[in-house]
This record gives structure tokens, sequence and C-alpha cells, in this order.
């Protein structure tokens, strides 16, 4: 089965860290994927930019509004995402553990199961260096 | 990362809404503080053992308004009772966690509590001393090193500036449309002052260097609760943009590296592609600004991989616009760098010529003239230009800059062109 893992956190705590601590949390992250990348069952991983870099298309009246933001303002934001194939929802969870384990910025992972994958490649991608 | 650092990471992160609404409540800068401060006291002894709220803000605010009112409780048993105004409706102070946090309220709160450091009597370093020590939480010590002062001055101005705060009053009702646009404008400049304050220290200083990244985080708070404010996205941007070349601007041994002779490989994408994203969003709103404008031009230096591609054509209209939004004999001389690129330097000495009187005491304007007349063989004139702006250098970096601008016209003529 495809799984999204979903990571939920306190932006402003996690955007609070300094270099250092950022680079260090990105590292045991990394240590954490490995295996699963080894094993050819990681998808694309991404970390979101803060939610101020963020736009919503809402349904309106006639046509869709465009808003500045996040859908929804909540205390918690969807931080970042990994995409992998587990055999069961027990290895999901196991790997989530392991991500929690490692990093103190996250609140919650959502396991989020998913049909369609396509694993495009983006050529010309900016920034996106971890 | 420890529990304790992250729990200290945590009550940074939450202090400007939970003393923003402190301040509400018992409407003086000092018991807020007080009360602020018990809580996160509290908060390190119970948030290990029971785990950290899901709401950190909140549960700070809840905690802090009970010692607060506690604390006002025990000084009336030994003083006079104290005025019923002193503090706003304390009646409800035993009500559920769940609506202690007025959620209508909080973006007013933040935004007066970074107001009120805006005040227009104070000086620039002291706005931006305030600030980082009442939203920031930085402590004294820590902006003392950072403007090379002694502890103890810098608790003396601090408290001298809130003193003055105090005095001025604080409108605490629910700021109307204009007054909270002004209120916004006030602020965006405040956090463009601190951001100034380590840009321009530089690496010279790695303490008042991490303002930088403060202001950044500041600007940030204030978008997400103003997410539609395009001259906030601006200034985001453009700060994002400045600091993505952090690594790049002085060399090993603190020398400054000019834009064009910087390594570009060096410049934080991460942050420029934030930016850009930034960018993007508030040109959306047709609302150009001179934050937005500044941005821009900033961003067309990020996005060209080598000097020469550099789209001055498109700077200097962008300059153009920024005279016609901000006019000020800066911009006009940032404009005329630019024009230089383009059209050579008599034409930027030109545009230049009307500012000598107004710009006189001004050290970027002697270094640029001196650029410019070294590039068009006018030795002598630039040799003085060169020694004017070293008398108004404000860092040894920029002195040693223009040294070795004076070393280079020193040398036979075939090696400086």
């Amino acid at each position: 089965m495809l799984y999204a893992i979903l990571c939920y956190a306190h932006e402003e705590t996690v955007f609070a860290w300094s270099k250092e601590e950022e680079a260090a949390v990105m590292e045991r992250l990394h240590a954490v994927q490995e295996p699963l990348a080894k094993a050819g069952k990681l998808g694309p991983v991404g970390r979101l930019m803060p939610t101020t870099a963020a736009t919503t298309v809402r349904k309106g009246k006639d046509e869709p509004l465009v808003l500045d933001g996040p859908f929804a303002e909540t205390k918690e934001v969807l931080l970042g995402f990994y995409t992998a194939e587990f055999d069961s929802l027990d290895e999901a969870v196991a790997f989530s553990k392991e991500l929690s384990a490692v990093n103190p910025g996250s609140s919650s992972y959502e396991i989020r199961p998913f049909y369609v994958f396509h694993p495009n490649e983006i050529k010309a991608a900016e920034g996106g260096s971890s | 990362m420890t529990d304790l650092a992250y729990i200290e990471l945590a009550l940074t992160a939450a202090r400007p809404q939970a003393l923003g609404a402190l301040l509400r409540y018992f409407r003086d800068l000092d018991t807020a503080e007080e009360a602020f401060q018990e809580a996160c006291l509290r908060a390190i002894r119970t948030w290990p053992d029971k785990g950290p709220p899901r709401d950190p803000a909140a549960w700070l605010i809840f905690v802090g308004r009970n010692s607060g009112v506690d604390q006002i409780r025990k000084r009336a048993r030994n003083e006079p009772l104290p005025e019923e105004a002193a503090f706003s409706d304390l009646s409800d102070a035993e009500e559920d966690i769940a609506d202690r946090l007025d959620n209508a309220h909080y973006r007013d709160d933040i935004l007066r509590l970074m107001f009120i450091c805006c005040h227009p009597d104070l000086p620039n370093t002291q706005q931006i001393a305030l600030a980082l020590r009442i939203v920031s939480g930085l402590t004294v010590q820590q902006i003392a090193r950072a403007f090379l002062v002694s502890d103890s001055a810098m608790e003396q101005r601090i408290t001298r500036a809130k003193g003055r705060v105090a005095k001025a009053g604080v409108a605490f009702e629910t700021p109307d449309v204009h007054e909270r646009a002004e209120r916004l404008k006030t602020v965006t400049a405040m956090i463009y002052l601190v951001f100034n304050e380590g840009y321009s220290a530089g690496i010279a200083n790695p303490d008042s260097a991490a303002f930088c990244d403060e202001a950044i985080r500041l600007v940030r708070l204030l978008l997400r609760i103003f997410p539609a404010e395009p001259e906030i996205m601006g200034l985001t941007a453009l700060m994002l943009l400045q600091h993505s070349r952090a690594g790049a601007r002085f060399d090993k041994v603190g020398q400054i590296v000019l834009l064009e002779d910087q390594d570009r490989s060096l410049w934080d994408r991460r942050l420029i592609s934030e930016a850009l994203a930034m960018l993007d969003k508030a040109i959306r709103h047709r609302k150009p600004g001179p934050y937005q404008v500044q941005a821009a031009i900033s961003a067309l230096h990020a996005r060209a991989s080598h000097p020469d591609e550099t789209d001055w054509g498109e700077i200097t209209l962008l300059y153009e616009l920024l005279e016609k939004l901000a006019p000020s004999p800066v911009v006009t001389l940032n404009r005329a760098v630019a024009l230089s690129k383009l059209k050579g330097p008599d034409a930027a000495l030109d545009l230049i010529a009307p500012l000598a009187e107004k710009l006189d005491g001004y050290f970027y304007f002697h270094g640029v003239r001196g650029a410019l007349l070294m590039q068009t063989g006018r030795r002598g004139e630039a040799k003085i230009a060169f020694d004017r702006a070293i008398t108004l250098a404000n860092s040894p970096a920029e002195c040693a800059h223009i040294r070795q601008q004076l070393d280079k016209l020193n040398m036979p003529m075939a090696q400086t062109v």
C-alpha cells in the first residue's frame, strides 16, 4: 500500500530553530529514511515552506477565490510529507514513530494511504536542498 | 535538542501572543511581563512530566493571568485597594482554558505589543532594543553584546525606553481599519530596522548578525496574522533575499565582497525560493509599494546566475518606480549605480551631481562617486571622494573596502580597467 506520512507541527516553534538545530534534526530524519530509500520504497519527500508562502484557491459563488495563506487557521500546520510503500499499517506506524522520535518539532504524523502515484521528476527544481 | 531546549523554543515562539494578551488584561507592561515570566517558570517545571500542551500560548495566557491576579491580590493586602481600572475584567479569571484564548483579539494583541516599541520619541536604536527585549524575549545581555555596550548601560536604556512608553499611554481599544493600517506600517518599518542592525554588522558582530534571523521571524509572525498585506509580503521577500547572501558578503578576513564579486553558489537557495514565492504572491495584489519594489530589484540579482546576466534595464526601471513611490536621494543614488551599468559612468555622475549637498555626510555616496570617477579615469577626483568616504565609514569593513579601492587607484592605469 502507498502511504503519505504528513507531518504536522507548531510552525512558530519550528521556524525558531537555529541553523544548527535545524541541521541536526534534518540529519537524524535523513538517517531514518535511508533504509526505506535503499529498499526503493521511498517516494518524494517534501518540506513545505512556511504557511505565509501559501495560497489557497477556494470555491466561490461564481468563480474560485484566490486567498492568501493556508485553508484553515490552526495551531498545528502541515509542515512536510513523505511518500512511501509499506506492506502494512504497522510498518507505516513504526516509520512515523521513528521520525517522531528524532524530530522534537513534530506534533503529529498523519498516515494517509493514497491511490495514485506518479513518480514524476521535476528537473528544474529551485531551492529544495534538503 | 534536549526537552528543556525545546520547551524554551516553544516559550519564545508563544511569547508575542501570550505577552500581548497579558498586556491587554493587565494594561501594564511590567505586570504583564512578570505574569508571563511566572507562567514560563511553571511551564519549565510541569511540561517535562506532562508533555507540552497542544496550544502553548493559551496555556501561558491562562497560567500567567491567574498568577498576575494573585500578585495583584497579594499586593492589595499590604497596600490600599487597587483601582478597578488598573486591570480589566478579572472577574472571569476562573473560566475554562478553552475560552481563555480570545481569538478575535490576538492579532491586535501582537500588533499592539510590537507597536508600543515604536514610540516616535524613541530613537531607532532604542526601538530596536525594546522590540528585541519585549517581543522577541532576548535577554538584556544578548542585546547589550550586540550593541557593544555594558549590560548595565543596556538595562538602563531599556528601562528608560519602557518608562517613556508607559508614560505615553497605550491605546488598548481595538484599532479601527485606519489605525490598524498605520500601526502595521510603523511596525513593519521597525522590523526592517531590526534587520538592518544585524545586516550592517555582518560577520563582524555575530550577536547582532542574529538580529537578521529575528527580524525574519517577526515579519513571518506579522504576515501570519495579516496574511493579505502585499507590503508585508514585500518586506519578507526583501529580507529573505538580503539574508540569502549572508554567506557571501564577506571574505575570510572579514572584508566586504561586492554583489558583483560574490560567489553566487554561496547564496542560500532556500531563502531565495521562499522570497520569490512571496514576491509572486505580493504582485498578484497589484498594489505596489516600496518594499515590494526593493524586493523585486533584489530578486533580479538573485535570478542572475552570473553578474553579466543581471537585467540592469529592468532594475533601472524599478528604481524609477521606487523614486516615485518613496522619493529619496539614496534611491536616486542607487538608480545611478544601475544606470552606470547600462549607460556608463558619465551618465551616472550626471545623475548624482545634484545630490552632492544632500548626501555629503553619507559614506555610500562618496564611495559610489569615487568608483564612478575611477571608471572614467579621473583619478585625482576619485581619490578625494574615497578619502572623504573613509572619514564617514561606519565600520572597519567599510573602511577596508575603500582602502582597497584607493590601492587600485595607485596601480598603473592598465590594471584598473
